[in-house]
């Protein structure tokens, strides 16, 4: 059986000098239900979006083994999830995080280590995204606030929805199409930048 | 590739519980692990390796993250971990978290402006 190169012996040094400089980011796409999470990882990635899982059972809590789970109910928690290649060495990997945020705590530290995070909003249901821009401050993840352009919904502006969202004035609002690829990088660009001011704001005032 | 066969239970939970030898978290390494964390497979299988832990060091020729194994090979990230732990614990993997904007060192700009002019280029 052909094994790709798997039995030649000089396999682990090859890799080696090829990876030794890969390095990941994570970026994590939040929002209510419905707001476009998964399309805007699914217009921005370079791969089809895949889903990943975390099993959660009612026993998960401090407990050591699975010894006599099967009985008891478990829970799916699934992400969405894309990547794009920044350069030879660096990769993006983008999350949406699931719909039902009282899940989120369940994953132990899914926001942990994110560069930073798209809150996702449907002008329609500025409601249905209260709560991600809420963990996001509680969790003091760098953010920005994406307004989802959806097509029958009417124009908001930036001002207006900044009040009904009660968001400070330090976090950006832009307005995007989650369909659309340079739109959604466009996002992300706006999130780094963001990130960055943050950044060097807070080493000037050390 | 076909995936591995569901046990009888309903939740496949039996399927995991054999997979892992009853471990639902890894012992110490991989408790850090990330879904963003990258895997590179440091060695060849050996001849008789459990076939979980075969393909994962086939998957993760290249670089690979986390939550990508588990999509490929259909299992949860809790089980992947402990699966990965046992890979790292005997070398064959390593495993490089992903790098955060911010941590004890303070920001790190450099890294932000590679993200920026790697995003303004796609």
């Amino acid at each position: 059986m052909d094994f790709n190169g798997f039995d030649q012996p000089a396999f682990p040094q090859r890799a080696e000098a090829l990876h030794a400089g890969s390095r990941s980011v994570k970026v994590m796409v939040a929002g209510g239900f419905g707001t476009g999470k998964t399309t805007m990882v699914g217009s921005v990635s370079e791969i089809v979006p895949l889903t990943t899982e975390e099993t959660l059972t009612q026993a998960s809590v401090g407990v050591d083994d699975l010894v006599g789970v099967a009985d008891k109910k478990s829970t799916t928690v699934s992400l969405d999830f894309g990547r794009i290649s920044l350069n030879e060495q660096l990769v993006l990997y983008l999350f949406g995080t699931p719909g039902q945020e009282r899940f989120w705590f369940l994953w132990n530290g899914l926001f942990k280590g994110a560069l930073g995070a798209v809150v996702l909003v449907d002008t329609r249901r500025l409601r249905s995204s209260f709560r991600a821009i809420e963990e996001m401050e509680r969790l003091e993840v760098p953010f920005v606030i994406a307004l989802n352009v959806f097509p029958d919904a009417r124009n908001h502006p930036v001002d207006e929805v900044r009040e009904a969202l009660a968001v400070s004035p330090h976090t950006p609002i832009v307005t995007c199409d989650a369909r659309d690829r340079v739109s959604s990088r466009d996002v992300l660009i706006a999130l780094v930048r963001h990130i960055k001011e943050r950044s060097v704001a807070a080493l000037e005032s050390r | 590739m076909t995936g591995p066969q569901r046990g009888p239970g309903r939740t496949g939970l039996e399927r995991y519980y054999v997979l892992t030898g009853g471990r639902c978290a890894p012992a110490t390494k991989a408790a850090t692990l990330d879904v963003a964390t990258l895997i590179v497979a440091r060695s060849a299988p050996a001849p008789g390796t459990q076939p979980e832990h075969d393909a994962i060091l086939r998957w993760s020729r290249d670089p690979l993250s986390v939550a990508e194994l588990g999509a490929h090979l259909g299992l949860p990230f809790n089980i992947l971990s402990v699966l990965l732990a046992d890979l790292l614990h005997t070398g064959q993997v390593e495993a490089r978290d992903p790098v955060a904007g911010t941590g004890d060192r303070g920001p790190d700009l450099a890294l932000l402006e590679e993200v920026l002019s790697g995003l303004q280029r796609l």
